[in-house]
């Protein structure tokens, strides 16, 4: 990119985005040195407050000019509660301009883009009692990126708003590991505190009247927080604003220091494989490696304070997860690649099953376990024909454990032996590739496809389809070899046993 | 003879079950034939008896695998102790990377920092037939993991012995002896101790390689055939490359051919055999790596060598003696030609001693002919409990009326004087003589005791029922149409020589009977309670009757693999460096590969010595990791406080600094308050019991009160300067510290 913007003339808007991305690395570093050699509060605060001088303001090249739309009142609620950090964004548009305007764009500052796990949003209606939600479409928008690389989203909204009118938008979107453990290493008897950055006003590419942030931390344990005036705290909740007539791009950092002793349990990779018998059984297996993401372990692990005071110590470890698998699961296992882990409790029910699996130890943060779960389905639960004669998949897309982040995850869906034509179906952007597997008794290959995703959270459990061609007479297939080999070795020895081949007469 | 006039006259008994063949189905065989009209589907005698027989060898196989499946049923699927998890990591090495990658294969995990040449000093048998099993199964498309073909390899194999015994006892007495001794070994616990599911050691295959060598051998001999002597070469090969008991062959087949030249029984099937099974057997197991040269080389060896040439010197006078015709002129040759034959074998063997050509014998080989031998000069052989000397009450364990047929066997095997079973006489009793040595070679002796007792079971039943049957054709053929049942009594003490014969041989049958039930239940309940344990998973039953399973060890390794750097070197106790390499993927400073005495020794003094000079020599060592297995919580007896007297003498045998009294007060080894000083602060003491006195492990007693050892320890303030507690598994089984790096100078 640099390399190309000095060969080529610029225009102005290449020279802003040049000029953004040398800015922000520098302010970073400047933070992160002032906060490691500092270390005292005060200063913190002051050089974050020295740090509004930085704050956008050039907005020569705004794409769409957007200053015809207009924010009349914004809130948005941040929850820090967990490692996931939901925040969910009401805003009411406002179209002052001439024309009709059908797209409503966010902003979100390059670090959040990055960690954006998912974003939706919808148009609300009514009050009250009569409130409905009508879901809208979220795009990353084709704009030009804003001042210092400010990424954009586009809402398309139901009807375009017309020159006047107003609209009230919410959107909730979710950020994965934009919690920064700090200190970065913690001893066994320490909680675990972390940091979380943002800004104290939303970054938007339109003005807005009037704005409130509430940020929800688990507990009353704030170490510091920035003060925006008018800001407070009120037992766990964080309050920045209102503030009022706030121009475009208005972004003013904050830092909030907080004790967060929730698992950070990130899943680095999960590779599940759902394999498909037309005999009745569906197969799951489901490879992780987990790793508690958090603040890392220093020194030693002494088993006897960790077994005797387990409320001061190592408050931030876990022990267990809960994964909540399909109802009418069979032939459940949890193991590793050194033999079976036997500490696993499965609660089936009607309507679900949970598994509660212990790794083989407790994980302490820095530490990894990897291991194994499968278990079987019965297939009429999630194979259907469709109208068109071909057959379908229905299967949760996303990781069955509870609050836990996944870095990267590949479902692999292996389709009997025979079948043609595989579609995938899939509510959200992935990867889309196919294999072939070989396995039990195959000649052929069973065609597998592959979904691929990045940055998956708990909320991406939707279902999705794969469509398929599909003969009944494959099924055959593997009991007729099977028989005709059993035939043929019968066949050779009753002709062995008539045959005399032996040289002597 | 009567039985197969019997046979013939029921004509449709095949349907029946085996078990009615006998005298018992007499009277309804002859409705049987006339009710049921399955004339096309009648089969001849013979072809009766060799349905009946493939049946029951059929049935004998299945039951052979089974058997041995408790282990997987009990635990898991998973392989088990210590050893099998070397040849695990090999194996999967080799269907990895290839044979040649294995052949080359430096280890530099373990020994550190030594290393160790694995494609040369290990058998590759076991590993190179698991990956052929697994790559067949792959070819057919049988998506199996290596690991279920390691774990199953044994069971497999051991249903393949059950076929050779069948062979072996059909070539040694008849195919009744054959397939009681095929039943017999399928379940005999001397032998499934070894070959239970799980149990991937080098013993699982070479029993039966052994037994196959021994069978192909004794056939040699029987026939004089050059094409079954090859054979039997072939086995020798496969049990070159399987096992290092392959020395108990190469011993047992010279002295065997020995004893048939004394005895004068001497023939040139015997001749045919011997060479060609000798030559090209050497040949073939020269090109295992680790024997090399050794067939020509080494001491245990020379005694083949030595018939070889005997039985040429002997062949040469036969010749002479053929030419000669003069008994006067041959006797003269005859002096001459063996006291010069003699004489220059002895030069020759001086010579070679002398010079160092050929190696003296090993320890463990004179720990076999010497059982002190080992307790004074060898600690690390003595230190392994399976290397001790036999218990008669595991004689009785393993074998059962095993023990009690086994010298009925013999009485029939001399009384039926052959070739054959003079080979199956000497191998039961030196055999015998080695199990009494070691309790690992009850192995060995186990077909050869199974072997004999079927003859003595075959030969026993065969003569009761004759016995049974003979009088029973003689009331027949002497009374004619009587119906045979409410007269037989009286006729029995009319008719008969010996009075009361067929009540007598009845009753003995039916002790027979019972004693053979009896056997069947004691080895079911032994396999399923005593040999199915994996020694990993320890499992214990809990106050209100429930299963407890202890998995630290896997919880400790598993840890090491994943939460320690990749390069990091662990220092612990021999016995568990193969199951640190294998599951924790680290590097160990020594382990289960005893090759080099003084690596282990320095390893066992470090774990003997105070704390800061134990530093000096890990820090020697590179070690980042100490691993020390404590039973203290669980009242887990094999730990290493409990082993540790050994590290001491192992330490001390090399290290003259350990001396073994200064852990002992007056004689006796103690934990508590009071155990000698020395005891109380050495590295090992201090990494069990580090914090151990903060815990309570038993209601009404102190903290730091030791399960294993029922007492209070003595040191409940362990500090620790030179290691941290890195990991400690849930029930204090393997605790894990870490090496601090120096402390800097300024």
């Amino acid at each position: 990119m640099l390399a190309k913007t000095l060969f080529r003339t610029p225009d102005i808007s290449q020279h802003l985005r040049l000029g953004s991305i040398l800015l922000l690395p520098r302010e970073k570093t400047r933070v992160n040195m002032e906060v490691f050699v500092a270390r005292s509060r005060l200063t913190l605060i002051l050089s974050l407050l020295a740090l509004l001088s930085l704050s956008f303001r050039s907005s020569s090249s705004l794409p769409s000019s957007p200053s015809e739309l207009q924010i009349l009142t914004a809130e948005r609620r941040i929850d820090l509660a967990s490692h996931i950090i939901r925040v969910v964004l009401t805003l009411k548009v406002q179209n002052d301009g001439a024309s009709p305007a059908s797209n409503v764009l966010l902003a979100f500052p390059p670090p959040q883009v990055k960690h954006l796990a998912l974003i939706q949003a919808a148009e609300i209606t009514g009050k009250k009692k009569k409130k409905a939600v009508h879901p809208l479409d979220v795009k990353p928008s084709d704009h030009t990126d804003g001042p210092n690389g400010a990424k954009f989203f586009s809402i398309s909204l139901r009807n375009p708003l017309t020159s006047g009118g107003s609209v009230s938008v919410e959107v909730s979107y979710i950020l994965t590991q934009s919690l920064e453990p700090f200190p970065v290493e913690i001893s066994q008897s320490e909680p675990q505190l972390v940091l979380y950055r943002d800004s104290s006003s939303i970054l938007s590419p339109y003005a807005i009247k009037q704005q409130t942030t509430v940020i929800r931390t688990p507990s009353t344990k704030v170490e510091s927080f920035t003060r925006v005036e008018p800001s407070s705290q009120i037992r766990t909740e964080l309050k920045y604003g209102p503030y009022v007539d706030q121009s475009p791009y208005s972004f003013t950092p904050i830092l909030i220091h907080f004790e967060n002793n929730n698992p950070f349990a990130v899943v680095e990779e999960l590779v599940r494989e759902i394999e498909i018998s037309h005999w009745g059984n569906l197969q799951i297996t489901e490879h992780y490696t987990l790793v508690h993401n958090g603040a890392k372990h220093k020194g030693g692990f002494s088993r006897v304070e960790y077994q005797s005071r387990p409320s001061i110590s190592g408050v931030s470890s876990f022990k267990h997860l809960v994964a909540k698998l399909p109802p009418r699961v069979h032939s459940v296992y949890y193991r590793d690649n050194i033999g079976n882990i036997s500490t696993s409790h499965l609660r089936t029910s009607y309507s679900k099953s949970e598994l509660e699996i212990e790794p083989r130890y407790p994980l302490l943060g820095g530490w990894k376990a990897t291991f194994v779960i499968g278990y079987g389905l019965p297939l009429q639960d999630f194979l259907f024909e469709s109208n068109d004669g071909k057959r379908y998949l229905n299967f949760t897309f996303g990781c069955p454990i509870a609050e836990t982040v996944v870095n990267k995850i590949t479902n692999k869906v292996v389709l009997p032996e025979g079948s043609k034509n595989p579609s995938a179906v899939v509510p959200f952007s992935v990867d889309n590739r196919a294999e072939t597997k070989y396995t039990y008794l195959d000649i052929v290959g069973r065609p597998v496809v592959v979904l691929e995703k990045e940055n998956v959270v708990p909320e991406h459990n939707s279902h999705f389809q794969v469509y398929y061609d599909f003969h009944p007479m494959f099924m055959l297939a593997e009991p007729l070899m099977l028989t005709s080999v059993f035939f043929f070795l019968f066949v050779a020895a009753v002709a062995y046993l008539h045959m005399d081949i032996s040289i002597r007469k | 003879m009567v039985g197969k006039v019997d046979a013939a006259k029921g004509g449709a008994k095949s349907l029946q079950s085996p078990a009615s063949n006998q005298a018992t189905s007499k009277p309804d065989l002859s409705s049987m034939s006339t009710a049921f009209s399955f004339k096309n589907l009648k089969l001849k005698t013979k072809q009766q008896e060799l349905l009946i027989r493939v049946s029951i060898l059929g049935l004998v196989y299945i039951l052979a695998f089974i058997t041995r499946l408790f282990s997987v049923l009990r635990y898991e699927s998973m392989i088990h102790e210590f050893d099998p998890y070397f040849n695990y990591r090999t194996t999967l090495y080799l269907t990895e990377k290839g044979f040649y990658e294995f052949w080359n294969w430096f280890d530099s995990e373990s020994w550190y920092p030594l290393g160790r040449i694995i494609g040369g000093t290990l058998y590759p048998g076991l590993m190179v037939t698991a990956a052929i099993i697994y790559w067949t199964l792959k070819f057919l498309r049988f998506a199996v993991h290596i690991r279920e073909v390691c774990v199953l390899t044994a069971p497999f194999f051991a249903s393949n012995t059950t076929i050779v015994a069948y062979f072996f006892g059909k070539e040694l007495w008849d195919s009744g002896a054959g397939l009681v001794a095929a039943a017999l070994i399928a379940i005999c616990p001397g032998y499934i101790s070894r070959s239970v599911a799980g149990s991937y050691d080098n013993e699982g295959v070479a029993i039966f390689a052994l037994l196959l060598t021994f069978y192909l051998f004794v056939k040699a001999v029987n026939t004089g055939s050059l094409a079954w002597s090859l054979a039997s070469a072939f086995g020798y090969f496969y049990m070159v490359s399987a096992w290092g008991g392959y020395v108990f062959i190469i011993n047992l087949i010279p002295l065997y051919v020995l004893v048939l030249l004394i005895t004068g029984r001497y023939s040139m099937r015997l001749y045919v055999a011997y060479n060609c099974m000798y030559i090209v057997g050497m040949l073939l197991a020269m090109q295992i790596r680790f024997v090399g040269f050794q067939h020509v080389q080494s001491g245990e060896h020379m005694a083949a060598m030595g018939v070889f040439f005997l039985i040429q010197v002997f062949y040469f006078l036969v010749y002479v003696k053929h030419m000669l015709n003069d008994k006067k002129l041959f006797q003269a040759l005859l002096r001459i030609g063996v006291t010069s034959a003699v004489g220059v074998a002895a030069i020759a063997l001086g010579v070679g001693t002398a010079s160092g050509y050929i190696s003296p014998w090993t320890g463990r080989f004179y720990s076999l002919l010497d059982p002190t031998y080992a307790k004074d000069h060898i600690p690390i052989i003595a230190s392994v409990s399976e290397h001790q000397p036999t218990a008669w009450s595991s004689f009785m364990f393993d074998f059962h009326i095993l023990l009690f047929l086994f010298p009925a066997g013999l009485y029939f095997c001399f009384k039926r004087l052959s070739d054959a079973t003079i080979f199956i006489v000497m191998y039961g009793l030196t055999s015998m003589y080695f199990a009494g040595v070691m309790v690992r070679l009850i192995l060995v002796a186990t077909p050869a005791v199974c072997l004999i007792s079927a003859i003595a079971v075959s030969a026993t039943i065969k003569n009761l029922t004759q016995a049974i049957r003979g009088k029973n054709t003689q009331t027949m053929s002497s009374k004619g149409t009587n119906s045979s049942k409410g007269l037989s009594k009286q006729q029995a003490s009319l008719d008969q020589t010996i009075p009361y014969l067929k009540n007598g041989a009845t009753a003995l049958l039916l002790g027979a009977f019972y004693l053979l039930s009896r056997y069947a239940i004691h080895c079911t309940w032994v396999t399923s309670e005593a040999y199915s344990s994996p020694s990993i998973v320890l499992a214990a039953r809990g106050a209100h009757g429930q299963r407890i399973i202890f998995d630290d060890y896997r919880e400790a390794y598993f840890w090491l693999r994943q939460n320690t750097p990749s390069d990091a070197k662990i220092m612990s106790w021999w016995d568990y460096g193969y199951q640190i390499t294998a599951m924790g993927n680290r590097t160990v400073i020594v382990d289960n590969n005893t090759w080099n005495n003084t690596h282990i020794a320095t390893v066992g003094r470090a774990m003997s010595s105070y704390e800061d000079e134990a530093y000096e020599i890990m820090r020697s060592l590179d070690v980042d990791y100490v691993l020390v297995v404590f039973g203290g919580v669980t009242g887990y007896s094999s730990d290493d406080i409990n082993k540790f007297l050994w590290m001491v003498r192992i330490g001390g045998g090399v290290f003259p600094v350990i001396k073994e009294p200064d852990y002992l007060v007056n004689g006796e080894y103690r934990v508590d308050k009071g155990a000698a000083p020395k005891m109380l602060n050495c590295l090992m003491y201090k990494l069990c019991y580090y914090r151990f006195g903060e815990l309570t492990t038993e209601y009404g007693k102190p903290p730091g009160y030791d399960r294993a050892r029922g007492v209070e320890i003595g040191n409940k303030d362990v500090k620790l300067e030179y290691l941290e507690e890195a990991f400690t598994t849930s029930n204090w089984i393997v605790r894990i510290y870490k090496v601090k790096p120096p402390s800097n100078r300024w």
